[in-house]
């Protein structure tokens, strides 16, 4: 009963952020409600019981990405593009189409998907059982999630690091390094690069 | 930013206690929700909130670029290192067992040791973006104007 409220009152405000995003032509405040969407999928997942996820969702979704895409709105700011906002050229019927079409189609596809938390559902039905029985005397490890992330999947993890790893070097290779060409330049900045 | 009494007094209040969250995330992360990632993340806000309230020069000092750039790669480094040291002792690639004397102890210490790897790495490297997207936005006159005298 109670859970059915939480997820109600979660879904409708995410809806209701979805459409406030569409509806809003100010970047500055869709950025905002973006760390907003963020926030209640967190709560979403707290409520499904993913804490793990919950916590990097709301790290990282209402975080790091909200300052990111503060830091690029500044960067590409232009004030004279903000005065008048042209118009697409072409009627909005044909992406409305497809828009309706796979959503409905989405919608009709959700009614084959198992129930939340079915035992019986095909992804409870392959490893998971052998990680739920099996990774608290393998591994000593209470949290499963940290013990199949860490120690099973430990390839996968090392890949995902690599991967973090190399967007930093292509962060650093696209935008770093810049201000070594600037006039006033302070002996910091030479020293960085 | 120069009458921001409120925000810069709240701001030292809570930064502790990020960091602090961080490493208890970061270490209890095997036993409560959490891990390397979320950790590396959190630290890295309580750094980018220094950062916003007291200017990027100011975190600049607490963490140069120089020093985000080494643990970077040395987050890679633990994690693959790791790797490494089980194939020496005769296990395969990131088989904890090998490492300690019992299999649960070799679990627990391979695990602690790839999350800090993971924690370091998601630190720095956050902070590198941050950093990077920050100082892009500083001197784009000084740019500007350089690149138009040419």
């Amino acid at each position: 009963m109670i859970d059915s409220i939480v997820n109600i009152t979660l879904l409708s405000l995410l809806a209701i952020l979805a459409f406030a995003i569409i509806r809003m032509r100010s970047l500055f405040a869709v950025i905002m409600l973006f760390a907003g969407f963020s926030f209640i999928s967190a709560g979403l997942f707290v409520a499904m019981d993913a804490a793990d996820v919950a916590f990097t969702e709301a790290a990282v979704g209402a975080g790091i990405s909200t300052i990111l895409m503060l830091a690029t709105l500044a960067l590409t700011y232009a004030p004279e593009v903000h005065k008048k906002e042209k118009l697409p050229g072409h009627k909005p019927w044909l992406p409305l189409a497809v828009v309706l079409i796979t959503g409905g189609m989405l919608i009709y596809g959700t009614s084959d998907i198992p129930a939340f938390g079915d035992p019986n559902a095909p992804a409870q039905q392959h490893v998971a059982p052998y990680y739920l029985e099996k990774s608290l005397s393998e591994t000593g490890v209470p949290n499963v999630v940290t013990a199949v992330l860490a120690s099973y999947r430990g390839f996968d993890t090392l890949g995902e690091v690599t991967v973090i790893f190399t967007a930093g070097i292509a962060v650093l290779l696209l935008i770093g390094g810049r201000r070594k060409k600037t006039k006033n330049e302070t002996t910091e900045g030479v020293n960085e690069t | 930013m120069k009458h921001n009494l409120i925000l810069k007094v709240v701001s030292k209040f809570l930064i502790p206690l990020i960091f602090l969250f961080a490493l208890y995330v970061q270490f209890h992360g095997d036993f409560g929700p959490g891990g390397g990632f979320q950790a590396g993340v959190i630290f890295s806000a309580g750094i980018i909130l220094y950062a916003l309230v007291f200017g990027v020069d100011s975190a600049k000092k607490v963490i140069p670029l120089h020093i985000l750039r080494v643990l970077a790669s040395l987050g890679v480094l633990i994690y693959a290192g790791t790797g490494v040291a089980s194939l020496l002792l005769g296990g395969n690639y990131l088989e904890y067992g090998v490492l300690a004397s019992t299999q649960l102890a070799g679990q627990h210490i391979g695990i602690i040791v790839i999350e800090l790897g993971v924690g370091i790495t998601v630190m720095a490297v956050m902070l590198i973006m941050f950093f990077a997207f920050a100082e892009r936005g500083r001197p784009i006159e000084d740019v500007e104007d350089k690149e138009g005298s040419q």
